[in-house]
Order: structure tokens, then sequence, then C-alpha cells
């Protein structure tokens, strides 16, 4: 066990190399000057320019440049935004429980709505219920989130006044963050409202950021459920007499369910992706909107250091699940 | 008192309370962007103005609201004189101005000398306090040239301060209002320096402004309070929130929704609809700024002014207006826009002439038209909604007298940097005017140093011209200089280096209880002045 824990660690340099290596590249690679961005129309001599340049570090051949990201990296130092000149790690902190909060709420969302509708249309087969569910999903799949969430907005915020159109919570609010998660925060402070206001902000995000994974999980569920139903022990389960609800909620979708949580893991990714956008919109103040910022303003410490905070989060998530599947399945952890 | 009166003051009390509660006035401002940061110095963007220097704090000279006219004495300094050679200024500063206060800091005494040449010195000298905070690029201060104009500052007594200058430069004072200029504590950064959290000075400022911070939520809110202990006219509301909104759509949305008063930047599709919605209002004004397709006149054939002109007659302008600006802008005919002082209105613009465009290049040699480039930015301006648009209707404007243009463009920082390298033919920028002085757009963007350290992009150096603009430099009188000015867009039209393109028109959307709003030319948002009738 200790060996394979090890070795699952040990593949973690590779991928943190390649993380950090990619994004200095890709972000260099791609042209605009971040002090001429920052300076605009306004221009600067060139000795003023090259003075920031050396200042921030620009000035020295590109692997020395990678060289001493890296030390500082291993050393915790994420060093400072260009635009804000704050620490990137402070900004992170401060900005990624929302996107955690809203990518939860989002995926909760997906399950509990895609997964039944997937169990119906399979057990329907056929039946509008089944086209119904599947044209919908595709619709849902296929449609663009800006668009989808500005859709939202106009009917639930604007027409019916049902939803805020924008933002976490409320602007009357004022909820110090302690965990940094709005729901929680605002239970612990001592306005029961703040609560609700934070949960009807969360409402319209966590639909449009979680359409497309309820699609996938409705039709991936559907599929893998059609498959299974038509297994012989679940014939036998309904010849012998059971109840159709306990084959097809007990028999059948247990089995039918390791594909979906494939599926469910891969939408974190997408999930992340999405964020970028739903964020935009939502005026949410997550790390999807600030690492967008950050590449529009060429502000490499952030791109950097925020892609690979992300990456390490993504990682260790990664890390975690290898280790409990080993820890469940003995068979992964002695494979060669 | 007995228990009955006793009750009568407990609901009274609670009454009032209640009452006051209730009027207590929130104003929403749905606002474009997140700041950069809080100190004005460090930064140069209208967003981080808006949320720094204009709502907390304030500068020695004031400019009337809604003009780009000084008003003296509403500042920080009650009263100026300026030394007849122009370099010496002398402020008299005002006396029982309060500090804000926060968690960590309770000021001890009232705004003085010491703030001013900490705020200047900070920004000028390597040596002084806290030049190095917070990354210690101060890109105003060094691009209004401060460094080279300034030669001394010094603290006569504690209510008045001394500027030397090393030459005569009239837009001094106006320079002083201008946002990087905003007054600092003193004391504050002391205080933070001893207690080992300098960079409290900057992310959570102590100012002398109508409002005090509350607090922030980087990409989400900030808050404000009135300043109770304000030296001028008090704020009309207590609490101003910013409520930060990218997406202009989204902004409109929370506009009719009614969760913000005001959105800053509406799309200009959107306006018909804010217009006829009644419980909508829309601002409009001329905006503080000019866009332009420049030459580059160190390369053939714009080093002849014929070809200049010729290609200035070949533009039908109104059309561009219609197209690109969706109607919310102006014609221009000069490279100031007509809010400014010493605007010359007699000149007369280069009519839509295709034939006489036709005629001056045969003239100049060529008949057969000639081949060039016009280089579009790839990013909506305030001065120029979409680059791209303009260039493709100038291109076939052009293509009408013979001359085929191929439109180039490159990511924003790279196209910066290449037009100011000099690589176009003919390019697109325009100017936001930073302290509305005719200075500041016809030396700072036409004059031979500009040419020189790449800001002018056309790289036109004109002697008349340069030296009508350097003159009223010196002078002190406004009157002798607009005449100056007045000459020198005479010289500009005749020479031709731009295309004056439009002007573009300010709007603001904003709910019908709003009152008071005034559009700043500069750009800014005031809240001071607004208050809420519902």
């Amino acid at each position: 066990m200790i060996r394979f824990v090890l070795t699952r660690f040990g593949l973690l340099i590779p991928t943190f190399i390649g993380v950090t290596l990619l994004t200095f590249a890709l972000i260099r690679l791609v042209p605009g000057d971040p002090i001429e961005l920052l300076v605009g129309e306004r221009a600067i001599s060139p000795e003023r320019h090259a003075m920031y340049r050396a200042q921030l570090g620009l000035d020295k051949p590109l692997p020395v440049q990678y060289g001493i990201y890296i030390s500082d990296v291993l050393s915790g130092n994420l060093g400072r935004s260009i635009v804000t000149k704050t620490p990137v790690l402070e900004e992170f902190a401060a900005l990624f429980p929302a996107t955690i909060e809203l990518s939860v709420c989002a995926i909760v969302f997906a399950i509990v709505i895609g997964l039944p509708l997937g169990v119906l249309a399979a057990v329907k087969r056929g039946s509008v219920l089944d086209y119904a569910t599947m044209g919908v999903s595709l619709t849902g799949y296929s449609m663009p989130i800006f668009w989808w969430a500005l859709l939202l907005i106009l009917l639930f915020s604007v027409q019916l006044g049902w939803t805020p159109v924008s933002g976490r919570i409320s602007v009357m609010y004022y909820i110090e963050p302690v965990t940094g998660f709005m729901l929680i925060d605002t239970l612990l402070s001592d306005e029961p409202e703040a609560f609700w206001s934070a949960l009807r902000h969360l409402v319209l995000p966590a639909i449009a950021l979680g359409t497309i994974p309820l699609a996938v999980i409705a039709r991936m569920t559907r599929s893998s459920m059609l498959e299974v139903l038509g297994e012989d022990y679940i014939r036998t389960a309904r010849a012998e007499g059971l109840a159709p609800l306990r084959v097809v909620g007990l028999h059948a979708l247990r089995n039918a369910l390791i594909p979906v949580i494939t599926v469910i893991g891969l939408a974190v990714g997408v999930l992340f992706a999405g964020a970028i956008l739903t964020e935009t919109i939502f005026s949410w103040p997550g790390v999807g909107k600030w690492l967008v910022e950050s590449v529009r303003r060429r502000d490499y410490p952030v791109l950097q250091g925020g892609v690979l905070l992300v990456a390490s989060v993504v990682m260790g998530v990664n890390l975690i699940v290898d280790l409990l599947y080993g820890l469940i399945n003995p068979r992964i952890r002695h494979r060669r | 008192m007995s228990i009955r009166s006793l009750g009568v003051v407990a609901a009274t009390v609670v009454a009032v309370a209640l009452a006051s509660a209730a009027n207590a006035k929130t104003f929403v401002f749905c606002s474009e962007g997140s700041p950069e940061g809080f100190n004005p110095a460090l930064y140069t963007t209208g967003t981080t103005f808006d949320a720094s220097s204009r709502p907390l704090m304030n500068r020695l000279v004031a400019f009337k609201l809604g003009t780009t006219e000084i008003a003296p004495g509403e500042g920080l300094a009650t009263s100026w004189t300026i030394s007849d050679d122009g370099t010496e200024y002398t402020f008299k500063l005002r006396e029982g101005v309060k500090w804000h206060s926060n968690k960590s800091f309770k000021p001890s005494r009232d705004f003085n000398a010491d703030d001013v040449l900490y705020s200047f010195n900070r920004q000028w000298k390597p040596e002084a306090q806290d030049h190095g905070l917070s990354g210690g690029t101060y890109e105003y201060f060094n691009s209004m040239g401060f460094p080279e104009l300034l030669k001394s500052i010094e603290k006569i007594d504690d209510h008045t301060v001394k500027f030397t200058l090393t030459r005569p430069e009239a837009p001094f004072l106006a320079d002083l209002g201008m946002d990087f200029a905003s007054i600092m504590s003193k004391e504050y950064s002391d205080a933070m320096n001893k207690a080992g959290t300098p960079e409290k000075i900057d992310q959570d400022p102590v100012g002398t402004g109508p409002f005090q911070l509350v607090n922030y939520q980087k990409d989400a809110v900030i808050r404000y309070k009135a300043f109770a202990d304000y030296w001028g006219q008090k704020p009309k509301i207590d609490t101003l929130v910013f409520a930060i909104t990218p997406d202009a759509a989204v902004a409109y949305a929370k506009l009719l929704a009614g969760e913000c008063h005001l959105i800053p930047y509406p799309n200009a599709a959107d306006l018909e609809g804010m217009k006829k919605n009644p419980n909508l209002k829309v601002m409009s004004a001329p905006g503080l700024n000019i866009g332009y397709l420049g030459f580059n006149t160190e390369k053939q054939p714009f080093t002849d002014k014929r070809v200049r002109q010729a290609l200035n007659l070949a533009i039908n302008k109104p059309a561009i207006i219609e197209a690109v600006y969706i109607g919310t802008g102006q014609v221009a005919k000069n490279p100031i826009p007509p809010i400014m002082w010493s605007y010359n209105d007699a000149i007369e613009d280069y009519p839509y002439d295709p034939e006489q465009a036709k005629k001056l290049l045969a003239e100049a040699g060529y008949k057969n038209g000639f081949k060039t480039d016009i280089w579009a930015m790839p990013v909506k301006r305030p001065y120029n909604p979409n680059a791209r648009r303009m260039a493709e209707m100038i291109q076939s404007d052009w293509k009408a007298v013979g001359v085929d243009a191929n439109i180039v463009s490159f990511e924003w920082g790279e196209y910066l940097k290449r037009t100011k390298e000099g690589e176009h033919q003919s390019f697109m920028l325009g100017w936001t005017g930073d302290n509305g002085d005719p200075d500041n757009f016809l030396y700072t963007l036409l004059s031979c140093d500009s040419a020189k350290n790449g800001i002018n992009r056309a790289r036109w150096c004109y002697k008349p011209f340069d030296e009508l603009v350097i003159e009223a430099k010196r002078l002190t009188d406004q009157g002798q200089r607009a005449d100056l000015y007045e000459k020198a867009q005479v010289v500009f039209k005749e020479e031709a280096p731009w295309v004056t393109i439009a002007h573009s028109t300010t709007y603001k959307a904003m709910r019908n209880a709003v009152q008071g709003f005034v559009i700043d030319p500069f750009g800014g948002h005031h809240f001071d002045v607004v208050d809420l009738s519902e």
C-alpha cells in the first residue's frame, strides 16, 4: 500500500512540471505586452518601459524566468498580480470558495434532476416522455451558456421577478467571510434572511451552469439503464415477482450508476470551463472570471498561479479518489 | 418619571429609530468592473478612480462638476498664487478638513501640508516614504511629466505649500485636479508602517472625501458610507454600494429589476428601449474624446500633405457616425472636442468630395491611386465602438478614389506597441482627456516631443504647430493661450496629419428615482451630489 501511495505521489511531479511549463509558455506565446496593456493609449518612453520590464523580471531570458518562477513556487510564493499588485494566493483564496459553491450547487442540481429523468426515460422507453426528455436534454447540451443565462435572467428576474439578476447576495447584507461559502457564512451570521437571499442568488447560476451536466447525466443514465434493463438478472428479478419499483430502483439503477458516476466525475472539468461564462454573466466573484481577466490583461503571475492552484486542486481530488479506489478495490493497487 | 411617560419616551425612541432606518438612503451603482486597487496614484483606469479618488479623496484643485473648468477654492487648496515667470505655485490649504477613520486608525489631526508633501513625494522620489509600496509604479505621475517638471515642493507652514517647477507649465493647475494627485494621509502612513501593515495604506485607504470605505469584496461589492465630518457639501445618500457587473446586458437587467439605480455604460442598441421605459431615464452629454485615423507622416505617400488632404476628402463621415456609432456621436472637425475651451468653431471641415480627392491625388502624382494599409484596433473603446467596421467603411470610401487599402489588426497590446514603433501606414486610435486642458490633446498627441516618445503615432513633427503649443504651455493667461490653440487647430486642419472622425456621446441610464446626477466630461461617476426620490 505504501508503495502504491508513493507511486501515486510520484506521478504528481511530471504533472506539476507539465502544468507550470504549459501555462508559462502559452501565455508568453500569446502576443501582447502586459505593460503596453496597462498604459493603453498613453504610451510610455522606451526607457521607462524597459525599467518596468526589469521590475517585473520580464527582461531575463525565458528559461531563467521559468527557473525563478519554479523556485518561487516551491518556496510558496506565487508572486503578485501585475494589475492589482496584490499577492496571487490572497486573491485566489478570496475567490475560490465562490466557484466551489457554485459548482457544487450546479452538480447537485444536475444530479437531482438528471438522474430521475434518465431513469424515467429508460423505463418509459419510446413514450412521449422519453422523446421529450431526450429532446430537451439535447437542446440543453447544445445551448450556449451565455445565451441560456441571459434568457433565464430575462424570464425569472426581469419578467417574473422571482430571483435576483446577479451577484452572490443582496447588497443590503454584509456577511463577514468565515468559510468563504456564502450559504454557510449566512447561516453562521445573525441574519437568518441573509441565507435565503444567498440561496435565491444561487438558483439561476446553478441552473445555467448545471444544464449541460444535467443533459449529459440524463442521457447517460438512460442509455446505461436501457442496457441494464435488458440483462438476464433483471428479467429474473421481474420473473420472481419483485415490485417494478424495486427492480428498477434497487437492482437496475445500482448497476447502471457506475458509468454515470464516471461521467459526473468528468463533468467537474466541464464545470470549471462553464464557470468562466456563468461567473461573468451573473457577476459571480469566482476564479473563472478572474482567470479570463488575467489572460486579457496578460497578468502573467495571476494566470500562472491561478491555473497552477486550480490544477493542484483537481490533482489533489484525483489523488484522493485514486487512493480511495485503491483502498476499496485491491485489484487496482496490486496491478502492475 | 412615571411608567407611562417612560413608555411614551420608549415608543418615541423606537419610532424615531425606525423612521431613520426607513429614511436611510442606499444608492446602488452597477459598476463595470473591479477597481485595480484603492490608491489612485498607482493606476490609470476610470473604474479605479470611480471607486477610489472620487468618493474617498480630494485634491488641491477641483473641477466644477459637469465641466472641465477649474473651480477655484473648491478643492483642498482655498487659493493659490502663481509667480510672474509661471514657475512657482503657492497654495493656501483648507483648514479643519477631517480624515476618515477605520478599524486600525483614528486620526489625531486635520489635513495639513505634511499630507501634501507625503502624497507627491511618494510618487516622485525613490527614497520617499512608501515609494516602493504596492509595486511603486506611478504611471500617471510619470506620463504627465511630473518627474521632469517638479523642482521642489516645500512646506511654508502647516497650511501653505509651494511647488516650484523647472519650466512654466500652464496646465499644471489642471494636472493637480487629476485623480493621481489625490491627497492621502501622512499620519495614516506613519501608523501603518509602525504597525507593520503598510499595505493597508493602499488597500484600506483613509481620505478626506465625501464617502468612507466600509468594505470591499473582490469582484462583487464595494460599500461606502457618507462621511459625517466631510468638510464640503454632505452627500444626500447614506450608503453607496457598487455592485460590480461587468456585462452590460446584465447591468441593464439589474436596472430593470430595480437592483441598481444607475448603470454607467449602456449598450447603444439598448438605448431606445431604455428611453421608452417609464421607470427609466437616460442622460447624455458630449464626451471629452476624439476618435481619429492618423497617417504615418514619415512614410510615403503620407509625407505629402496633398495625399493626406485627399484622403480626408474621400471619407464620408456622417455615414460612419450612423453605422459605427449608431448615432451616438458627432462628426469631429478638430482634434479637441467642442466642450473644451479654445475649440475653434470657425474651422471648416473637409467636405465629403471624392472628385476633389481624386484631383488632389493626381496632383500629388498618384493619378492611379496606390496601395496602403489601415490599422484597426481589435477592441471597443469609448471613442470608437467598432474600429473594424469603421475600417471597412473607410476602405470602401478610399477604393472609390483609387486607393487600395488593406485592413490590418493585431491583439491590443501588440497594436499599441507596433503603432508606437511606427510600423503602420495609417492607423485608428483615439483619446479621452485627462485634465480638460487643450494641451492634453494638442501637445500630448501632436507635438514633436510626443513624436519622439511614441505617443504621437502619426509621427507628425511640424514646427509651426509645435511652436504654438509649446508657447501656450508657457503662458498662464487662458485668453492668450486660447488664441494660440485656435491658431494651432488651423495649422492642424491644413496639414491634415489625421482624419478627425468623431466625438462620441456619453450615455448614462438610471431609475427615475435618481435625482441630481451630473455627467462628468472626464468620465467619472460622482455620487456625493445624487439623491433618491423614492
